[in-house]
């Protein structure tokens, strides 16, 4: 059987509906700039180190995907969890986890949020109810589910967001969770995270049902597609799914259209995509860009862009030195935290 | 020639029941299909039909006899033509051993909770239970829930999911009566989707729940390995102690009767293989009790490894409000001096008929029920070594990369100088269970077997 062409470079927004979503205030456009911001430099910072040997292992970048992560978070309140896979940097920042603990994880140093043991796919904040950080592709959806059961259980309101990529999508215990989750009425979310790449492997190459907000249809659950490269469209998008949720109706799907700038991880050779395909997501749909645009044309200054920019490149730069800096940790390590 | 209408068997692992109720009289016509009685054990009720067509001739068992034997005739048919007077020339039953179901019982031997009646056999005291401590006579079965319900008094995060633990009361009848009693909130039926709901019970675990999560049978586990291995053991040590898991895996491990490779495997090894999980695997009805309680407070992934086997057997557990037994303590079943026997769950079964077979040949074996895995209490063996000098393992599973191959190397770095003998395994025969009776039997362990191994380490 002949694989298929690579996938036409279709922009992300080209299958969403027409119309804008509603406009964002000056105060939640430069919120929803600052925390994009912060994840976009952390993850050139990132990026950076491990070219330099200083983060090992695997180490997958979020750049190109952050208006997902932070148009959810802006619809979350405290209280509500949050569940990834491996691609999990920018969901702790925006989670509010320090950059300091989760670059001093990619590191491998004491300092890090799991004390150097759980490196980048694997990083966890009870306090800021992240729940991983998970290196196994799919298993957080059922996890996620667990989640929200336990609301259910408890009979809070809280909300579980349960993210996964299109790739997840096709594992079997997606729709096993898909099943439960419905039939139980869950308060979860499934943002699918179509970055149109599993790996190497294109939607088309992948899927046979490649519009994922259909993938719980036959469990009645929900589904939108939404332009996950404008924030206020995620925003607009999580605010309805979250109402939903809260008000006892079950799971949501949210397919949200995004593109991933770099290669799957450090290691990819990218030979799957052309370079024009990236460079037209890019110039064309930036989600930083956007926003900053909209700021300017709004009359913010140029100036007060400056400083958010000074402001995120300084929490970066102290969290790379501090994750350079800190000591590995102590051999006595080895053996803590197998059981408590 | 009257047909005879045996008991039959609700299960393979049916021994005997009780005939609760006759729907026919004597004398009354029967067509093939007709419900003549009803069966009872305490897992279930069955209707008996019909597979002939006559006259119902003589009811042998009336109802309500209690514990009749699987197999015994209960009625006879008379066939069109046929008189009472025929009656005398129904068949006689077929000997046992012959039918099926309980030929695969024939040589599993009975264990014995309820009666220490080897006199010789001097059990070690049990320190969870003060003297004079009332003991109640339960079926495993009976035990494991009363574990399940007083925990689930005690604690209002504890809960139980799995496939028909609600409404069917259990697969196995082990959840029976607690959807009565706490609701279907709290105990709760899933989906066949072993992989779904594991990893389910694993995200309301880490949200702080204390899910005690049913697998029908742990072959079927094996569908929910990568939640149970990379989600629950893992994540406490990947996130520097910061987020753990507690929750109980349970139900039927290892071999039933008659139900061939799929479902007869024993998971003693995979499970404790893992850093992260603890495993328990109790043989009698007190330790099962006490066991539980402690899996399910226990703050870690637990493994909880029963047997379909002994679910109908009967012991003496103590009647205190709150028995909770030490998970990672062995316990000294039956103290000898010339050789240790090493085992747990069903594998006991074995152990303990050959150290009667032993005593009887003057070999005093020390019997060992490790009933934790993991964290193995190799103090407890390695002691009895140094006594005996000889050591034998009893496990259904297979013999390689098994829990045997694990105690022996402890034994070996820990006491090898005390070892007259090589240690040596008795387990189950290195290939997928079969189905045929004859080459089931031979694929477990036997008493025999044990006896074997034990007179061997001891040159006799």
């Amino acid at each position: 059987m002949a694989a298929p062409k690579k996938a036409a470079a279709s922009t992300p927004q080209d299958k969403t509906n027409g119309g804008s979503p509603p406009e964002f205030t000056k105060e939640q456009e430069l919120k929803a700039l600052r925390d994009m911001l912060l994840i976009r430099r952390f993850e050139e910072k990132a990026g950076q180190l491990y070219g330099m040997g200083a983060i090992g292992g695997f180490c997958h970048l979020y750049i190109g995907q952050e208006a997902v992560v932070v148009g959810m978070q802006m619809a979350l309140k405290d209280g509500d969890q949050v569940i990834t896979g491996y691609r999990d940097h920018g969901h702790m920042l925006a989670t509010g986890m320090e950059a300091k603990g989760v670059m001093a994880e990619l590191t491998g140093r004491r300092g890090g949020y799991s004390k150097g043991k759980g490196g980048s796919m694997h990083m966890f904040s009870v306090e800021k109810k992240f729940y991983g950080g998970h290196g196994i592709v799919g298993a957080q959806v059922s996890l996620g589910a667990g989640l929200a059961f336990a609301n259910h259980y408890r009979g809070n309101d809280n909300v579980a967001v349960t993210y996964f990529g299109d790739g997840a999508a096709n594992q079997g215990q997606v729709y096993e969770s898909f099943n439960m989750a419905e039939l139980w009425k869950l308060p979860v979310i499934f943002v699918i995270e179509n970055n149109r790449y599993a790996m190497g492997t294109s939607v088309s190459r992948a899927s046979a049902q490649q519009d994922f907000s259909k993938r719980g249809l036959s469990f009645n659950i929900p589904g939108h597609q939404v332009d996950g490269m404008d924030v206020r469209a995620v925003k607009a998008a999580a605010d309805e799914a979250v109402a939903w949720c809260r008000a006892g109706k079950g799971p949501v799907i949210l397919e949200m259209q995004t593109y991933r700038y770099r290669g799957h991880s450090m290691s990819d050779p990218a030979k799957y995509r052309t370079r024009e395909e990236v460079e037209k997501v890019r110039h064309d749909q930036d989600p930083i860009e956007q926003v900053r645009n909209r700021l300017l044309a709004a009359k913010v200054s140029e100036q007060d862009l400056k400083a958010i920019d000074a402001e995120v490149r300084d929490i970066v730069n102290a969290s790379a030195d501090f994750a350079q800096h800190d000591p590995e940790p102590d051999a006595s390590e080895l053996w803590t935290d197998v059981y408590r | 020639m009257p047909i005879q209408v045996l008991m039959p068997a609700l299960s393979p692992t049916m021994e005997k029941g009780n005939l609760a109720k006759w729907l026919k009289k004597e004398g009354e016509q029967i067509k093939s299909g007709d419900v003549i009685a009803e069966i009872e054990t305490d897992k279930a009720t069955m209707e008996v039909e019909a597979t002939d067509e006559g006259t119902l001739g003589k009811i042998l068992i009336p109802e309500g006899t209690a514990d009749v034997a699987v197999n015994t005739p209960i009625a006879t048919i008379l066939a069109d033509g046929e008189s009472a007077a025929d009656l005398a020339k129904a068949p006689a039953p077929k000997p046992a051993a012959e039918a099926p179901p309980a030929a695969a019982k024939a040589e599993a031997p009975q264990p014995k909770f309820a009666a220490p009646s080897a006199p010789q056999a001097v059990a070690e005291p049990d320190l969870e239970v003060p003297a004079g401590t009332e003991m109640v006579t339960q079926t495993i079965r009976e035990a494991l829930r009363d574990a399940m319900a007083e925990e689930m008094r005690r604690d209002a995060d504890v809960f139980v999911m799995g496939e028909e633990v609600a409404e069917y009361q259990g697969a196995y009848k082990v959840t029976q009566g607690l959807l009565q009693e706490f609701g279907a909130k709290r105990v709760i039926d899933t989906p066949i989707t072993e992989h779904g709901f594991a990893g389910i019970g694993i995200g309301a675990a880490m949200a702080g729940l204390k899910p005690v999560v049913e697998f029908m049978t742990f072959n079927f586990a094996m569908q929910a390995m990568d939640q149970i291995i990379n989600s629950a053991a893992k994540t406490l040590y990947m996130s520097g102690g910061q987020m753990g898991c507690s929750i109980v895996f349970r139900g039927p491990n290892g071999a039933a009767a008659r139900v061939a490779a799929q479902h007869s495997q024993d998971y003693s090894a995979w499970y404790s293989h893992i850093p992260g999980l603890k495993v328990v695997a109790p043989y009698s009805a007190a330790d099962a009790k006490g066991l539980l309680k402690a899996a399910i407070r226990d703050p870690n992934p637990v493994i909880f490894l029963e047997n379909e086997v002994l679910y109908g057997h009967t012991g003496e557990v103590p009647k205190l409000d709150d028995y909770v037994i030490p998970i990672g303590k062995a316990r000294i079943v039956r103290s000898g001096s010339h050789v240790t026997i090493i085992s747990w769950s069903n594998g006991m079964t074995y152990a303990l008929k050959a150290a009667d077979e032993l005593a009887k040949e003057g070999i005093e074996a020390e019997v060992i029920d490790l009933r934790t895995l993991r964290p193995m209490d190799t103090e407890t063996i390695v002691n009895s070594v140094k006594k005996t000098g000889r050591a034998v393992t009893v496990e259904e599973g297979w013999a390689q990369s098994g829990v045997g191959a694990e105690i022996a190397a402890r034994i070996m770095e820990h006491a090898f100088d005390y070892l007259d003998a090589p240690v040596t395994r008795v387990s189950g025969k290195d290939v997928p269970m079969p189905y045929a009776a004859n080459l089931e039997k031979l694929a477990l362990p036997s008493a025999a077997e044990v006896v074997e191994a034990a007179k061997a380490v001891c040159y006799r």
